[in-house]
C-alpha cells in the first residue's frame, strides 16, 4: 500500500455498469517527506475519503475487494484515511 | 486507473479468438491536468469510446473484470468516458 493525498475528482457519465455509484478520486502518491512522488492516478474510494485528505491506497485487483461480491474493474483503491503518521 | 486520450484505432485480423469482436484503440496516457505522458498503449474498449475522447483505463488483471472481458487475454480496458476532471490544489 502507498501513502497519497487526494487532489481531485473525476466525473464520468458513461462507464462500466459495475462502476456506477462508486467515487473516483485523483490521488498523488507521497514520499516520506510528504512531498509528491510519481504520477497522480485515479483510485476508487471505499472509505469516504475527500479532496485534501491523506490516505493510503492499494494497487492491483485487490482494489476491488472492498466491494465483494461485486467485482468492479478497478486497479487502484483507497482503503484508509490517515489520521497521522510518524517516522521514527 | 489512468486517464488517457484516444488517439487511434487498431485493426487485427489474426488474433486470439477471445479478442474477436472487441474494439481495440490506441491511447496516450495524460496527467490529470491534460499533459501527455508515458508511452502509447492498446486498450480494449467496453464503453463505445472514440478518437479524441478522454477515457478511464484500468490495467493489469483488473482489466478482465470489465464488462464482457472475462477470461480474455487483455491487460488494459477502457471502462469510462471522462466528462470532467477537477483538481483542487
Amino acid at each position: 500500500m502507498q501513502l497519497a493525498r487526494v487532489i481531485g475528482d473525476i466525473v464520468a457519465t458513461r462507464k462500466d455498469e459495475k462502476l456506477v455509484g462508486l467515487k473516483l478520486l485523483i490521488v498523488q502518491p507521497l514520499n516520506a517527506d510528504r512531498q509528491p512522488s510519481g504520477r497522480p492516478l485515479v483510485a476508487v474510494d471505499s472509505v469516504g475519503a475527500g479532496v485534501g485528505e491523506h490516505v493510503f491506497f492499494v494497487r492491483g485487483k485487490e482494489a476491488s475487494f472492498p466491494f465483494y461480491p461485486v467485482e468492479p474493474p478497478v486497479d487502484a483503491g483507497i482503503v484508509g484515511i490517515v489520521d497521522h503518521w510518524d517516522l521514527g | 486507473m489512468l486517464l488517457a486520450k484516444i488517439v487511434g484505432t487498431v485493426v487485427a485480423t489474426r488474433k486470439d479468438p477471445r479478442l474477436v469482436s472487441n474494439k481495440l484503440l490506441v491511447a496516450r496516457p495524460i496527467d490529470p491536468r491534460g499533459k501527455a505522458e508515458g508511452s502509447y498503449l492498446v486498450a480494449v474498449d467496453t464503453v463505445d469510446a472514440g478518437v479524441g475522447e478522454i477515457v478511464l483505463i484500468v490495467s493489469g488483471s483488473s482489466a478482465r473484470m470489465a464488462s464482457g472481458l472475462k477470461d480474455c487475454p487483455v491487460d488494459a480496458a477502457i471502462v469510462g468516458i471522462i466528462d470532467a476532471v477537477e483538481i483542487s490544489e
